[in-house]
C-alpha cells in the first residue's frame, strides 16, 4: 500500500474528501460576508448567527410544518433574505457614513441577540434534523465510504458559488453592482437606484447564510452555538481570500477547508489554528489577501 | 503557690473558659442571621442545559422545601451569577460573593477550570464550595481542601463505570475520540485502567480540538481502528456531533459508542434512533423511583424538561447544607463542613451516601443503557437501569487518592 509521510494514500484522499466537504461551508458563508463587505463596505459579524436561524428555519419547517428538505432549500433563503432586507433597512443603512468599526459593532451585538434568543428558546444542545431520505446512506467511491449527503454537500455549494460569482462579475447586474460600489454617486447619476441595489444584495448575501444553514442542519446538530462556532473561522477564510473578492472567498474557502482536512490527519491538536496561522503568514506578504486588491 | 499566683491562675482558667464560651455562643450563630447560597454556573455556554437555569430553580426548589419543613429561624437568601466557564470570572466573582454578599456556600460550578479556581478562593476565604457540575477527579485529588464538597459525578466514576460494564458485556477492543483539554484526558485516562483491569484492550485515539464542530475525519480513525467500541471522552456538543457523525458514516451500529459522560439533556437532544443501545452511568435517572418521579415532576412543572444528574443534584447538595446549618444553628464553615461530613445521605437523589475526607461525596451510581425508540412509551422514558453501582465501588478509592487530607 502506497503511504505518504506514514498516511496510507486511501485514507489521506478520504481526508481530502472530508475537507472538500468543510470547504465548501467555508466557501458558501465566505462567500456571503465577501458579497456584503464588497458591496456595502460592512463586515457582516451576524453571519454565523444568521446561517444559526437558516438551519432553525429548516427545523421548524419540518417539525411544525411538515416542509422538506428541499422546500427548506428554497424558502429558508427567501425568508432569511426578507430579515436581510428588513435589517438593512432599518438598521444598516444609518451606518454607510460612519467608520467599519460601528457597522461591526452593530451587527456583533445583532449576533448577540439572535442566539441569546434561540439558546433560551432552544437549550445550547439544540435540535436535530435528520438526513433526507433520498440522500441517506454511503457511496462507494473505491477510495472511500462518504455518505451521499456530503457529496451532495460540495456539488450544491459548488454550483451556488459559481452562480454567484457569475452573476456578480459578468452580468449587467453584477456591473451595475460593482459601479455601486466603486462610486455611488455616479451611478445614481446614471438613473440606477444604489439603495435599492445595496439593500438587496444585503439580503442576497444573508440569504446565502441561510442556505448555508439549511445544508448544515442534516450533519451538524441544529444549535443556537452552530453559528458562533464558524463565524471566526470563516472570517479568516475571508481575509486570506481578500477582503471584498468573491474568487477569493471561493477559492480560499474550498483550500483552507482542505488544508485544514490535512492537518487533522498529521496533527489534530494543530487543525483548529492551521487557518490563522495561514491568515498570518498571508497578512505578513499580502496585507490586502490573495486575491485582494490594495486601496 | 502563693496566694497571689492562685488568683492569677483562677483568674486565666476563668478567663479561659469565658472565652472559649463566647467563642462556642458565636459559633453557634448565623452570621446576619441570614445564609446566602450563590449558584454560580453556567448561564449561556456549552453546559447550560444540564446546569443554568435548571440548576437555580432546583436550588430554589431546595430553599422553599427546606423553610416549608423546618420553618428555620434564620432567612435563606440566593444570588447567581454565570461564570462563562472562565477562571477569571469565576475567581472575581466568589470573591466578590464571599466579602462583600457574604455568600455563605456556592455551588453549581460547571466546568473543571470553574470548579477549581472557586475551590481556592474559598479556602483563601474559609468558606464552603459545592461542585456539582464539574467532572475533572483533580478536584479530590491533588486539588482538594477542607472546605470543598464534590457532589454529583467525577471522570473516574462515570468513565470506568461505563468501561467496565462495556467490556463486561464483550466490547473487548476500544478506541478513544478525546477532547483535547485536561477533562477529555482525564476521562481517557480513568476509562483506560477500566478497560484494562478487566481485560479489554486499546487499539489507539485521537485528540480532537475543543469545541469540534466535524469530527469525521477522527471517526474515519476509529474506523479505519477495527476497534469494537468507540469511546466519547468528551462531552456536551462534542459529544452530539460524535454521535450524529457516527451514524451517517455508517461506523454505527457496525461498531458501537460508549459516551464516557453523556446527560439525559444530550439524548434528549440527539433523540433515540441515534443513541439507542449506549451504555452509559449515572447518579439519577428522574424515572427510577417514587421520590426520584415525584421531584422530577415538581421540576417539570417548572423547566418544562425533566432534571440532569446535575441539577437533582444541586437540590440534594442545597438541602445537605442547609440541614447541616440547621442542626449545628450554625454557619460556620468548620462546624457546617464537619456536621455535613457526619450526616449520611439518604434522599430521593443519593442512596447509601456519604461525604468522605477528601471532599468527595460518594453514593451508589447507576449503569444504564438507552432504550430503543420502540421501547419508549412516554416522553422522556429514554433509560433502562440495567445495575446499581454501589458507592464503594463507584469511585475512586481512598487508598488511590493523592489528596494530602487522606490519612493513609
Amino acid at each position: 500500500m502506497i503511504e505518504i509521510f506514514g498516511v496510507p494514500l486511501m485514507a489521506l484522499y478520504s481526508q481530502l474528501m472530508l475537507g472538500l466537504v468543510n470547504g465548501s461551508f467555508y466557501a458558501l458563508l465566505s462567500l456571503g460576508l465577501a458579497v456584503i463587505f464588497g458591496m456595502l463596505n460592512i463586515i457582516n459579524f451576524a453571519h454565523g448567527a444568521l446561517y444559526m436561524i437558516g438551519a432553525f428555519c429548516a427545523w421548524m419547517l419540518l417539525s411544525k410544518f411538515n416542509i422538506g428538505y428541499f422546500e427548506a432549500l428554497l424558502i429558508t433563503p427567501l425568508i432569511l433574505g426578507l430579515i436581510g432586507v428588513i435589517i438593512e433597512r432599518l438598521l444598516l443603512k444609518w451606518l454607510y457614513q460612519v467608520d467599519h468599526l460601528y457597522g461591526l459593532l452593530l451587527t456583533f451585538g445583532l449576533a448577540l441577540i439572535f442566539e441569546g434568543y434561540f439558546r433560551s428558546q432552544f437549550g445550547v444542545s439544540g435540535e436535530t434534523y435528520d438526513i433526507p431520505e433520498i440522500l441517506d446512506g454511503p457511496v462507494n467511491l473505491g477510495f472511500m465510504v462518504i455518505p451521499k449527503y456530503r457529496l451532495w454537500v460540495i456539488f450544491l455549494s459548488l454550483i451556488v458559488c459559481v452562480l454567484t460569482w457569475f452573476m456578480v462579475e459578468k452580468t449587467r447586474l453584477g456591473s451595475y453592482l460593482r459601479a455601486a460600489t466603486e462610486n455611488p454617486k455616479l451611478t445614481q447619476a446614471f438613473g440606477i437606484n444604489v439603495p435599492l441595489m445595496v439593500m438587496l444584495t444585503y439580503g442576497f448575501g444573508v440569504a446565502l447564510a441561510g442556505f448555508a444553514g439549511v445544508m448544515a442542519a442534516p450533519i451538524y446538530q441544529v444549535s443556537p452555538l452552530m453559528g458562533s462556532h464558524l463565524i471566526i473561522v470563516v472570517f479568516a477564510v475571508v481575509v486570506i481570500g481578500g477582503m471584498g473578492s468573491i474568487s477569493g472567498a471561493i477559492i480560499s474557502g474550498l483550500g483552507l477547508g482542505i488544508i485544514e482536512g490535512l492537518t487533522k490527519v498529521f496533527y489534530p491538536p494543530l487543525s483548529s489554528t492551521v487557518v490563522f496561522i495561514i491568515m498570518a503568514i498571508v497578512l505578513i506578504f499580502r496585507p490586502a489577501g490573495l486575491f485582494g486588491r490594495e486601496k | 503557690m502563693t496566694k497571689y499566683k492562685k488568683s492569677t491562675l483562677k483568674s486565666i482558667v476563668v478567663a479561659s473558659l469565658l472565652a472559649l464560651g463566647v467563642q462556642q455562643s458565636a459559633q453557634a450563630q448565623i452570621s446576619d442571621n441570614v445564609v446566602k447560597i450563590g449558584v454560580l454556573t453556567d448561564m449561556s455556554g456549552p453546559y447550560s442545559d444540564f446546569s443554568g437555569k435548571g440548576s437555580i430553580t432546583a436550588t430554589q426548589m431546595a430553599i422553599t422545601d427546606f423553610e416549608n419543613k423546618y420553618h428555620p429561624k434564620f432567612k435563606i437568601e440566593m444570588v447567581t451569577a454565570d461564570h462563562q466557564d472562565k477562571a477569571d470570572i469565576t475567581s472575581n466573582k466568589a470573591r466578590e460573593w464571599f466579602d462583600r454578599e457574604h455568600v455563605d456556600m456556592i455551588t453549581d460550578l460547571v466546568s473543571s477550570i470553574a470548579g477549581l479556581s472557586a475551590m481556592k478562593v474559598a479556602k483563601e476565604k474559609n468558606k464552603i464550595v459545592i461542585i456539582t457540575g464539574a467532572g475533572s477527579s483533580k478536584i479530590t485529588n491533588e486539588g482538594c481542601n477542607d472546605v470543598t464538597v464534590h457532589y454529583v459525578y467525577d471522570t473516574y466514576a462515570t468513565g470506568q463505570g461505563t468501561a467496565k460494564a462495556v467490556v463486561k458485556q464483550g466490547g473487548k477492543t476500544w478506541f478513544f475520540l478525546t477532547a483535547d483539554y485536561v477533562f477529555g484526558h482525564s476521562l481517557e485516562n480513568d476509562a483506560t485502567k477500566a478497560i484494562k483491569a478487566a481485560g479489554g484492550q486499546v487499539l489507539g485515539s485521537v485528540s480532537h480540538p475543543f469545541p469540534s464542530r466535524d469530527l469525521s475525519s477522527y471517526l474515519l480513525k476509529a474506523q479505519a481502528s477495527g476497534a469494537q467500541i468507540v469511546g466519547l471522552a468528551n462531552a456536551g456538543d462534542d459529544t452530539i456531533n460524535s454521535i450524529k457523525q457516527a451514524a451517517e458514516f455508517g461506523i454505527t451500529p457496525k461498531q458501537h459508542l460508549a459516551a464516557l459522560l453523556i446527560f439525559i439533556s444530550d439524548v434528549h437532544s440527539v433523540g433515540l434512533k441515534q443513541t439507542q443501545g449506549m451504555y452509559l452511568t449515572t447518579g439519577f435517572y428522574w424515572d427510577r423511583t417514587p421520590e426520584s418521579r415525584a421531584f422530577s415532576k415538581r421540576y417539570f412543572e417548572k423547566m418544562h424538561k425533566m432534571p440532569s444528574m446535575n441539577q437533582a443534584g444541586v437540590y440534594s447538595a442545597v438541602m445537605h447544607y442547609l440541614e447541616a446549618v440547621q442542626s449545628t444553628g450554625s454557619d460556620d464553615t468548620k462546624t457546617v463542613m464537619t456536621q455535613m461530613k457526619k450526616t449520611p445521605i439518604n434522599d430521593f437523589y443519593a442512596q447509601n451516601g456519604h461525604i468522605r475526607e477528601d471532599g468527595r461525596m460518594v453514593y451508589d451510581m447507576y449503569l444504564a443503557q438507552v432504550k430503543k425508540p420502540s421501547e419508549s412509551k412516554y416522553p422522556w422514558d429514554y433509560y433502562n437501569i440495567l445495575a446499581t453501582i454501589p458507592a464503594s465501588e463507584a469511585f475512586q478509592p481512598l487508598s488511590e487518592s493523592t489528596c494530602p487530607l487522606v490519612k493513609k
